[in-house]
């Protein structure tokens, strides 16, 4: 945390002293690049003959956390959006033993370097909901903000070592452009217009990565050939993972179980600040959950 | 002591200004006229931007959420489509004060004005320290410039007010700026080094150049606002550059002064901060004060009235400055017993300014008034300041501001004191002392036709705003119509948008008269306005060392119309004998120690 | 345009509007008289040729009328305020049995929690509402403001209330409504990208119609909670 400090306090004295110099129309690419990044070695090819795929589902076991209603009377403009129901909180999806919103990806076992897809990622805010809950994103591939609600949202991410971003939107239609610099697994994102808004964006420095679906399928290809370590993140039951080996062109079956127990040990108090552990790689887990607690009325 | 220091710095310097290379007469100058005059051309654009920046604040209220025109080309970070973003909003609110306070209206009176007039009112050939001076002048720039490209950063501009209150400027993770913030801070710890250092110099020349004859009590009343004006600087500027360091610290270090989760205070920062910005305030007001004293002097064709009262009303304003801090903080959590203390020192404090307000109307009294464009200022200065100072009883009365803080009847009584009090008498300063400083006249029909554009604008543009915080409109709100209470007030804030439109192109006809009377203007006597101070007993503009010979001062500043003259003034330095013996007045004591009439 | 005080709908506000309209009055009084004085001196006294202008250098009796009036006058004020204030303000003034509520103000919304059926703030049947502010008419109601990230500031322009809530301090008000009806709360304190827009509904009851509202909230909270 001081390391950080001091780091954005160097950046700011720099700054101030480069100004002269022209500032930058766009701030963004004031932040330096981490080492490797910049010099880009040629992309791995997976030959499609021998490009393996690593699937699964997520299981659930326990009596996992009920939704509960958003009070949405506020705001009648994204209220009005919901003709079937009212608004629920998604945090926690399980039905039938499956557990969605689960973020899957290889931890370990990559090498080399890969292109950033030209596509965004879309996050888009609809309904006073972030659509979708649990995304992935490569690292450099822009991040595209899209508001699709006629009132005002901000999008506040605060990421433990990437550089954080709080912008707004105030009308439907609006969109905004941002990148991350290093993976890090996960960034918490929300709205402080509307506090049960909550997002998670998790970077990385290659494409394999998936979100479990509602039946808690997920896959991961074209893979080439290797052992991986696989890891599954919940924002309320923490992580697990394992290591799977495929071979030339295989396709191997994996599966993840969480369990409601699991979530005494993730969980912090509501109304805490959101915490951030650093694990050795450098990267980080978010171990807790911020955003039910306004959620929760 | 003053001859000696006039004899060291005496006919050499003269000469050896003449020879010198371009860069040092005009850009690294240490002659307080250029650094004056440099000082002016920094605040006029810093002004300029100010206003623009206003503009835009003044779109979005009238038209929330509309496409500002010619807009498109702005970032998407700040307006995408042309359509201004909160963030942005609050840095055009954060910068407009910002600009405005600090790099306008401050540097315009004391940068100016005190490097300008303080020698040439008291007979010196310079400041005490020229190089401090310059130094101060070239501090400034970077500050504005830091200021200004801010804008470009990550994260935009300071967006916390220019008030800059913590935990929200303190916080990245909370307002979405950083870098700005941080830029923000660098720029003004500058900006306050260059203003101490200039205060010091205003204070040691003052102190010891006058020249010979030159009594504290002979001293222009432009003089004495500006000395203790110099003096607030002096012990108000360090506590804004201590507190500033100390947020920037909470920023970038992790130190915790304002951060309550940590241990810290908020309520430090507005402490801190209002200990510098009400002095502050009156650094803003006073030196104004001075210059349309000796406006009205002069345009009246009479003595000030009361000029003893008149200096110690300044020096009341000054020491009361630093005790009514919490008059900001009423409703901020701070003890309500402290608040009824800083009630009472607050309600205090508008006396010496209405003693200051009847001292101009007497002085009127029985004038034979010449209503040249400085004069049209200062007696427009008068009006307004008189509504800005009343709006400020509302206020000082706690209960009442218990409904008015932070809503617009706040911006209304700033915008009346720091526009119609400091800028009326700014301009009024400009229009009376452009002819000294630059040889040239500005044409009196055109200045007549700004300054009534200017009165009728200012007030179609603010006198609503009062209306508006009645109806409880807050501060800083970039959409006004999310509010049903102000919804209803919004053909209010499209009026004031387009008065306020129509009072930055009367801004624009200014700059236009400024330049084009600085190159074409009609050459101007050394003494246009039949004035008594010393400055006009010199050539326009002065030369470089400002006498042939150091001035000799007989009179007090005002001696207009005195009964054994023929005409209707009678300069400080003339010798007394011009004055028939029998009308002499007693020189050894002036004329103005008793307050009554000394004919 | 209608440039007044909105309509008013507490106790205290009818206290503040009485000053408001005492210092409307008496600055309205100097405003006329020194601008028409400023005005007439101008026209009376304008430049004429052959017109010599009055030598003085002042009065001390003008000098002292124009320091001793308005000094009576704000001493006059200041204590009438200081009065008022008290009644509003200072400890001794917060009523014993009030309703109290939490409101607890964060970016950018007001969380604001009811002590529920047994007016006791802390016990199991407490209910927290986002940005829905009810109370009942004729009662006194006691606010406990506090502020989890920044400075914002409680604002109900028809209650005549206005509070900053700040980071680490919780700081009570108290006021009591005179008139049912919905109003807004608003905050008048930049705290951030959001402030224009954080607002909360604020609802004056009818005393039966509050308790009803009360105890069924207080049931659907224990229902949760059990």
């Amino acid at each position: 945390m001081e390391a950080k400090h001091l780091e954005r306090g160097l950046a700011a004295v720099a700054a101030v002293a480069l100004f002269a110099c022209g500032g930058d129309g766009d701030g963004d690419r004031t932040e330096s690049r981490p080492g490797g990044e910049a010099e880009l070695a040629p992309a791995p090819v997976v030959d499609p003959a021998v490009a393996a795929t690593i699937r699964g589902v997520v299981a659930f076991e326990g009596e996992a956390l009920v939704a509960v209603e958003i009070d949405m009377s506020e705001e009648p403009a994204c209220a009005e959006k919901y003709t079937a129901g009212p608004p629920m909180t998604h945090d926690v999806v399980a039905e039938n033993g499956r557990l969605a919103n689960v973020f899957v990806y290889v931890k370990e076992g990559l090498e080399g370097t890969f292109p950033v897809p030209a596509d965004p990622v879309v996050l888009d805010q609809d309904g006073c909901r972030y659509h979708p809950h649990v995304l992935g994103i490569q690292v450099g591939q822009t991040l595209l903000v899209r508001n699709s609600d006629p009132t005002l949202h901000n999008i506040n991410a605060q990421p433990s070592v990437n550089r954080g971003f709080n912008i707004s939107q105030p009308q439907a239609g609006m969109e905004s452009r941002r990148d991350f610099r290093r993976p890090e697994v996960m960034i918490p994102v929300k709205c402080d217009v509307h506090g049960w808004m909550g997002s998670y964006i998790g970077v990385l420095d290659h494409p394999y990565h998936s979100v479990s679906a509602a039946d808690g399928s997920f896959s991961l290809s074209p893979l080439p050939p290797g052992t991986y370590v696989i890891e599954g993140w919940h924002e309320v039951y923490g992580t697990a993972k394992q290591e799977v080996t495929v071979g030339d062109g295989e396709t191997a079956e994996i599966s993840f179980t969480f369990s409601a127990d699991m979530a005494a040990d993730a969980i912090v108090p509501l109304g805490e600040p959101v915490e951030l552990h650093a694990d050795h790689q450098g990267t980080a887990v978010y171990a807790g959950n911020g955003i039910r607690a306004a959620g929760r009325e | 002591m003053a001859t000696i220091v006039a004899e060291a710095t005496g006919t050499p310097i003269l000469e050896e200004e003449h020879g010198r290379p371009f860069i040092r007469k005009y850009i690294f100058s240490t002659d307080h006229k250029t650094i004056g005059i440099q000082f002016l051309f920094m605040s006029l654009f810093f002004l300029l931007v100010g206003g623009l920046l206003a503009l835009l604040i003044r779109y979005q209220l009238a038209w929330p959420g509309r496409p500002i025109p010619l807009g498109q080309g702005l970032p998407e970070t700040v307006a995408p489509a042309g359509v201004m973003l909160p963030e942005f909003y609050n840095a055009l609110v954060t910068m407009h004060g910002t600009f405005m306070v600090f790099f306008a209206i401050m540097p315009l009176l004391v940068g100016v004005y005190a490097n300008y007039l303080i020698p040439l009112q008291i007979g010196a050939r310079d400041m005490a320290f020229p190089r401090l001076n310059m130094a101060s002048f070239w501090i400034s720039v970077p500050a504005g410039l830091i200021m200004l490209a801010s804008f470009m950063v990550e994260g935009g501009a300071a967006g916390a007010g220019w008030t800059s209150y913590a935990p929200l400027s303190a916080r990245p993770d909370l307002s979405g700026v950083s870098l700005g913030q941080q830029m923000w801070i660098v720029s003004l710890v500058l900006l306050g080094l260059g203003s101490i250092l200039g205060a010091v110099n205003y204070i040691t020349t003052v102190t010891n150049m006058r020249a010979p004859g030159m009594t504290w009590f002979r001293l222009p009343l432009s003089v004495w606002s500006l000395f203790i004006t110099a003096i607030l600087v002096l012990l108000a500027m360090p506590v804004l550059s201590a507190a500033a360091i100390m947020l920037l610290f909470d920023q970038t270090i992790g130190t915790n002064f304002f951060l309550a989760s940590q241990g810290g205070q908020p309520l430090l920062w507005q402490h801190l901060f209002w200990f510098f910005g009400h002095p502050e305030v009156y650094i803003l007001i006073l030196p104004a004060m001075g210059m349309v004293s000796e406006i009205i002097a002069n345009g009246s064709r009479k003595p000030i009235f009361g000029y003893r009262s008149m200096v110690f009303a300044i020096i009341a304003i000054a020491f009361l400055g630093f005790i009514v801090w919490g008059h900001h903080m009423f409703q901020s959590g701070m003890n309500p017993a402290l608040a009824m203390s800083f009630m009472i020192s607050t309600l205090v404090i508008a006396v010496p300014s209405a003693i200051k307000v009847f001292n101009w109307m007497a002085t009127m009294w029985e004038g034979n008034i010449h209503l040249h464009t400085p004069m049209l200022f200062a007696v427009g200065f008068v009006m307004l300041f008189v509504i800005g100072g009343l709006s400020g009883v509302y206020m000082a009365a706690t209960p009442v501001d218990i409904f008015i803080h932070d809503t617009y009847f706040i911006v209304a009584h700033i915008h009346y004191v720091l526009f119609g009090g400091s800028l009326f008498a700014i301009f009024g300063a400009i229009y009376y002392w452009f002819p000294k400083m630059f040889g040239r006249m500005i044409n009196p029909t055109v200045g007549k036709i700004h300054f009534a554009l200017t009165f009728v604008l200012f007030n179609v543009t603010f006198f609503p705003m009062h209306g508006l915080g009645m109806g409880g409109m807050m501060r800083r709100i970039y959409d006004p119509e999310q509010y049903e209470h102000i919804a209803g007030m919004q053909d209010t804030n499209v009026l004031v948008s387009l008065a306020a439109i129509g009072l930055f192109a009367t801004g624009l006809l200014f700059l236009v008269i400024f330049l084009y009377s600085l190159f074409r203007g009609k050459p101007a006597p050394a003494n246009p306005w039949n004035a008594t101070t010393l400055e006009w007993q010199t050539p326009s503009p002065p030369k470089h060392g400002n006498w042939k010979e150091i001035p000799v001062v007989y009179h007090g500043p005002y001696e207009y119309s005195h009964p054994a003259m023929d005409r209707d003034w009678l300069a400080q330095n003339e010798r007394p004998d011009v004055v028939s013996p029998a009308h002499q007045p007693a020189t050894g004591s002036t004329p103005l120690q008793k307050g009554g009439a000394s004919e | 345009m209608d440039w007044s005080l909105p309509l008013n709908a507490s106790t205290q506000g009818a206290m503040i509007d009485r000053l408001f309209w005492l210092i409307f009055a008496i600055t309205m009084a100097a405003l006329v008289i020194v601008e028409s004085g400023v005005l007439w001196f101008l026209w009376r006294y304008r430049r004429r040729e052959g017109r010599r202008a009055r030598y003085t250098h002042g009065n001390n009796v003008a000098e002292v009328v124009w320091t001793a009036v308005p000094a009576l006058v704000m001493i006059f004020l200041g204590i009438y305020s200081g009065r008022i204030w008290a009644q509003i303000r200072s400890p001794e003034s917060f009523p014993e049995d009030a309703l109290t509520i939490r409101v607890v103000a964060k970016q950018f919304e007001w969380n604001i929690t009811y002590p529920g059926s047994d007016r006791v703030l802390g016990s199991n049947d407490d209910f927290t509402i986002r940005n829905r502010f009810e109370i009942p008419v004729d009662e006194p109601v006691v606010v406990r403001l506090q502020s989890e990230d920044v400075i914002h500031s409680f604002f109900i322009p028809q209650l005549r209330v206005k509070q900053d809530a700040v980071p680490g301090m919780v700081i009570p008000i108290w006021f009591q409504a005179t008139e049912t009806g919905q109003f807004q709360i608003g905050c008048a304190e930049l705290c951030g990208l959001g402030h224009y827009r954080m607002r909360a509904r604020v609802k004056v009851h009818d005393q039966p119609s509050y308790r009803r509202w009360v105890t069924e909230r207080s049931a659907a909270a224990l229902g949760v909670t059990d």
